[in-house]
């Protein structure tokens, strides 16, 4: 009697057993680099809304300087700046700051005066876990622009409650 | 609120110059709890301003998001002589100030 198993169909076998814990492993991998909940996006672009009114936001001239991996997300040193002259008539007014996975996204919104000389700033922030950060500027003119940064973080920010 | 500005004492009339800022604080989340399982109340600086002779040149609005004993760099035109004074306050009503004087030449 012939074999139930031939050659073709036992290869076959093969391979799916071999891609099998492969694709947990890729799963378990998509968990930890979650991205945003359907949620979550839609409270950040509700921030962003109420910064640009509704107005298009266009990427470029933003430019967001942060570690692609963070060891700590208590504490991760960020730099963001517009490519702007600063003048009275061509200058960023604001620059905001989002991280859309943290509990509180809205984490810090920058003002610049007449007297400010560049539209860049330096500081430290929180991340609760692996996400995009986003930057929005306004500009003078009243256009407003965006800049994403990918940020691994290795362990987040509000990882134990002590 | 200790708090640490570096303002250059010196700068040639038009030049950049680079303003840096660390408090020292907290930045309570409201996330936390402490050893007894109470929850510990968000205090976070909120605000902090900084005037050029008087004048507003650069504002921070910031929330929990912002690492604790926060630190702030930008940048801004030598234009007079004069101070550069700097205000900011937490959530739980707690404020600082802190001046710093520069010559303009």
């Amino acid at each position: 009697m012939k074999s139930m198993l031939t050659r073709r169909s036992f290869l076959v076998h093969i391979a799916v057993l071999a891609a099998a814990p492969l694709a947990v492993v890729r799963r378990a991998f998509a968990q930890q680099f979650a991205q945003q909940t359907e949620a979550q996006t839609a409270a950040v672009n509700a921030l962003i809304d109420k910064i640009t009114g509704g107005a298009p936001l266009a990427r470029g001239r933003v430019k967001l300087d942060i570690p692609t991996l963070a060891d700590n997300g208590n504490s991760v040193s960020l730099r963001v700046l517009v490519d702007s002259p600063m003048t009275a008539a061509d200058h960023v007014k604001s620059i905001h700051l989002f991280a859309p996975r943290n509990p509180r996204p809205a984490v810090a919104a920058f003002y610049f005066g007449p007297g400010a000389g560049r539209a860049q700033v330096s500081t430290r922030i929180r991340l609760s876990g692996s996400q995009g950060v986003m930057a929005v500027a306004a500009l003078s003119d009243g256009s407003f622009w965006l800049a994403v940064a990918d940020v691994a973080v290795t362990v987040s920010a509000c990882w134990d409650a002590s | 609120m200790a708090a640490r500005i570096s303002v250059p004492q010196n700068a040639r009339r038009g030049d950049n110059i680079e303003i840096r800022v660390a408090i020292q604080h907290p930045m309570e989340t409201g996330y936390r709890t402490d050893d007894n399982g109470t929850a510990i109340p968000k205090n976070v600086i909120n605000k902090l301003v900084c005037r050029y002779n008087g004048v507003e040149v650069f504002r921070a609005e910031m929330g929990s998001g912002i690492a604790a004993n926060p630190y702030l760099s930008f940048f801004i035109v030598a234009a007079n002589s004069g101070e550069l004074r700097f205000d900011w306050g937490d959530d739980s009503g707690a404020t600082g100030s802190e001046r710093a004087s520069i010559i303009v030449a």
